[in-house]
C-alpha cells in the first residue's frame, strides 16, 4: 500500500512538472518578452542588451526556466512585467482572499450537499427527488456569470436585501468582506451543491440495490439501520474525490465569479494580468492553481485508499 | 452485456441512430431538451429573415427603451434592437461551437483510440501530458491559451476545439481500453487484420456510444466556456453580438434596463439546459452513468 501511495505521489509530482513546462514554453514561444514589453518603442541597441542581462534574459531558455522553477518551488515566483513589485507579495493577499471565499462555500455546500444527495437518492423518482434533480441541473449547466447576474438582479437590485458587489480592498482582515461576499459565495456554493448531490445521489442509489442491502433487507433489519450501518459508509466515499474535484474547480471556476463581483481574489488578479499581458503573474497564477489542483486531489486519492481495503486489492490488481 | 452489444452491432446504422433518437426523445427531459436544442438551431437558421433591424445599427432615440411592438425586446445602452442582437448572438455562439465540437471529437477521438490500442509507453507519456493539461480547472487554462493566441472568431474555434479535445482523449482512450481485450478484436487481430482495419471496424463502432454522449456534453462545455470567455472579455470582439458580451455590457444598466440583461440570460439558458438535459437523456439511453464524471 505504501508502495501505491508513493506512486500517486510521484504521479502528482510528475503532473504538475510537466504544466511548468507546458506554461513556461507557451509563453516563451510568444514574441517579445519582458524587456520589449518594459521599454516599449526603446526596446533596441544597447539598452534593450542592457535590460535583457539584469533581468537574465539572455541566459538560455533552459537555465531560466530551471532558475524560475527554483523560484517557484520556494514561492518566489520573480517579479511582475510592469515594474518591480514582487510577484509574491502582490498575489499572497488575493490567493487568502480566494480561498475565504472557498473555505465559505465548502464549509455550507459540503453538508448540505451529501444530505440532499441522500435524501434524493433513497426518495428516487419521487416529487422531492425530481425537484432537486432538477434544480441541480439548473445549477450545473447556467454559466455562473449568468446565475450570478440574475442573483444581484434579484437580490441586490429589486429586493435591495445584500451589496450586489464588493467594495473592500484586497489586504483587509477576512471579516470585512461580510456581507459583502455572500452573493459571490451563494453562487460558487450552487454549482457545488449540484455536482456533489448528483454524485451522491447516484452512488447511494447504487448501494441501496446492492446485494448485501437486499440481504439485510431479507434478514428484516430495521430500514433506517441499513441506510446508515450497510448503505452510507459505503455509498459517502466516492464523495471523497467529487468533493476534491470541487474544491480544485472553486479554485479555479471562482475566476468568473470574481470578475462579477469585483472580489480581490486570485481570479480577478489573472484577468488583470492577461488584460496587461503580464505574463509572469499568469504563469505564477497558473502554477498555483494546477499545484493546488493536484495536491487536493492526491490527498482525496490517498484517503480513499487508506479508508477502502476494497479499493487498494482492486487499484492493485489493475495496476 | 457482450450479446446486446452484438445484437446492436447487427443492426443497420441509421436504423440505432433512429432507435436511439426515439429513445432520447421518449423521455420527459430528453424530449424538452431536443426540443430547445432544435428551437435554437432553426431560430439560428431562419433568423436573418425574421428580424427587421440590423444589429449593428444605432439609434440615440432609442437608448435603454424598453419592450415596444415594434422593439419587442427593447432596446440596449446604444440603441439596438435587442431581439436582432439576441438572434444573431445565437447565430455566433452556433456557429463557433458547432464548428469546434466536431474537430475536437474529431481529434481527441482518434488520439484516444490510437493511446487505448497502443498503449505502453507512448500511452503513458501522453496521459501525463492530458492530466497536465486538465489540472488547471474551468476556464483558466483557456485564458492562458487566449493569452498566448490571441482573441477574436478566428482564434477561438481552434483554441476550443484544441483544448476541447484533450478530455475526449481520456474518456475515448477509457472506453477503447474496456473493448480492445474484448475477443471480437482478438479475432481480428487473430485474422491478421490491420491496426487502421481494427481501429475503423471494431474499435470506433464500440466507443461510438461514449462519443456521442461525449460530444454533447463538449458542446454544452464549450458553449459555457465562449460566453464565459465573451464576458471577460476575451472573446468575439464587438460589434459581434454575444451573449456573453451582451450580459456582460448589460450589467452596468441592469437598474434601469433589467430587459437588456434577461433576454441574452435566457436565451443562453435554454440552450445549454437544452443540451443538457439531451445529454442526460443519451446517456441514459446508452446506460452510461453521467453523475459518475464530475466537474471535468
Amino acid at each position: 500500500m505504501l508502495r501505491m501511495l508513493l506512486r500517486r505521489l510521484l504521479l502528482g509530482v510528475v503532473t504538475v512538472w510537466i504544466v511548468s513546462v507546458i506554461i513556461f514554453a507557451g509563453v516563451e514561444a510568444l514574441p517579445g518578452d519582458a524587456c520589449t514589453a518594459f521599454l516599449e518603442r526603446d526596446a533596441k541597441g544597447k539598452l534593450l542588451e542592457n535590460c535583457r542581462h539584469d533581468l537574465g534574459l539572455d541566459k538560455p531558455a533552459v537555465t531560466r526556466y530551471l532558475d524560475w522553477a527554483a523560484g517557484a518551488v520556494r514561492g518566489d515566483f520573480g517579479i511582475s512585467a510592469d515594474g518591480q513589485q514582487s510577484i509574491a507579495s502582490m498575489v499572497g493577499d488575493r490567493v487568502k482572499n480566494s480561498f475565504l471565499l472557498a473555505a465559505g462555500a465548502l464549509a455550507v455546500g459540503v453538508p448540505l450537499a451529501i444530505l440532499l444527495g441522500v435524501i434524493t437518492g433513497l426518495w428516487r423518482d419521487r416529487w422531492i427527488d425530481i425537484l432537486f434533480s432538477t434544480g441541480a441541473i439548473f445549477a450545473m449547466t447556467i454559466p455562473e456569470f449568468v446565475s450570478a447576474t440574475v442573483l444581484i438582479l434579484i437580490f441586490a437590485i429589486w429586493l435591495g436585501w445584500v451589496p450586489a458587489i464588493v467594495l473592500t480592498p484586497a489586504d483587509a482582515p477576512a471579516l470585512d468582506f461580510f456581507p459583502e461576499f455572500i452573493l459571490a459565495s451563494v453562487v460558487l456554493t450552487m454549482v457545488m451543491i449540484a455536482h456533489i448531490m448528483r454524485m451522491v445521489r447516484s452512488s447511494v442509489i447504487e448501494a441501496m440495490a446492492s446485494d448485501y442491502v437486499q440481504m439485510a433487507m431479507l434478514k428484516g433489519v430495521p430500514y433506517w439501520r441499513i441506510v446508515f450501518r450497510h448503505a452510507l459508509p459505503n455509498a459517502l466515499l466516492p464523495a471523497i474525490n467529487v468533493v476534491a474535484l470541487t474544491v480544485a474547480w472553486l479554485l479555479g471556476g471562482v475566476v468568473v465569479v470574481e470578475v462579477v463581483f469585483n472580489y480581490p481574489g486570485l481570479g480577478r488578479t489573472m484577468i488583470d494580468a492577461i488584460s496587461d499581458r503580464d505574463l509572469p503573474v499568469v504563469q505564477a497564477l497558473a502554477m498555483i492553481v494546477a499545484a493546488t489542483y493536484v495536491g487536493v486531489n492526491l490527498i482525496a486519492d490517498m484517503l480513499t485508499i487508506l479508508l477502502n481495503p476494497r479499493l487498494r486489492t482492486q487499484r492493485m490488481r489493475r495496476k | 452485456m457482450s450479446d446486446a452489444a452484438a445484437q446492436k452491432q447487427k443492426r443497420p446504422a441509421l436504423g440505432q441512430f433512429g432507435t436511439v433518437l426515439w429513445d432520447v426523445a421518449s423521455r420527459p427531459s430528453g424530449a424538452i431538451g431536443l426540443a430547445l436544442v432544435l428551437g435554437h438551431i432553426i431560430l439560428a437558421l431562419i433568423s436573418p429573415w425574421l428580424v427587421s433591424y440590423d444589429f449593428r445599427s444605432m439609434d440615440s432615440s432609442l437608448i435603454l427603451e424598453g419592450p415596444s411592438a415594434e422593439h419587442w425586446l427593447g432596446s440596449d445602452h446604444l440603441g439596438r434592437d435587442i431581439l436582432s442582437r439576441v438572434l444573431q448572438g445565437g447565430r455566433v455562439a452556433l456557429l463557433v461551437t458547432g464548428i469546434a465540437t466536431p474537430i475536437a471529437l474529431l481529434w481527441g477521438g482518434v488520439t484516444g483510440v490510437l493511446l487505448g490500442l497502443i498503449g505502453g509507453r507512448a500511452d503513458e507519456v501522453a496521459m501525463r501530458i492530458v492530466d497536465a493539461f486538465l489540472s488547471i480547472p474551468g476556464v483558466l487554462p483557456l485564458l492562458v491559451l487566449v493569452t498566448i493566441f490571441g482573441t477574436g472568431n478566428e482564434v477561438m474555434i481552434p483554441t476550443l476545439a484544441f483544448f476541447y479535445g484533450i478530455p475526449v482523449i481520456r474518456v475515448i482512450r477509457a472506453a477503447t481500453h474496456d473493448v480492445v481485450a474484448r475477443d471480437f478484436v482478438l479475432a481480428a487481430r487473430a485474422r491478421g487484420h490491420s491496426r487502421l482495419s481494427i481501429v475503423w471496424r471494431e474499435l470506433l463502432p464500440n466507443v461510438r456510444d461514449a462519443m456521442m454522449v461525449e460530444g454533447a456534453m463538449r458542446w454544452s462545455w464549450m458553449l459555457l466556456a465562449f460566453s464565459s470567455l465573451s464576458f471577460l472579455g476575451f472573446g468575439v470582439s464587438p460589434p459581434t453580438p454575444d451573449w456573453g458580451l451582451m450580459i456582460s455590457d448589460a450589467r452596468a444598466y441592469m437598474p434601469l434596463a433589467p430587459w437588456g440583461v434577461l433576454a441574452p440570460v435566457i436565451a443562453l439558458s435554454s440552450l445549454i439546459i437544452g443540451i443538457n438535459l439531451t445529454a442526460d437523456a443519451l446517456a441514459k439511453a446508452m446506460g452510461i452513468d453521467r453523475a459518475r464524471k464530475a466537474v471535468v
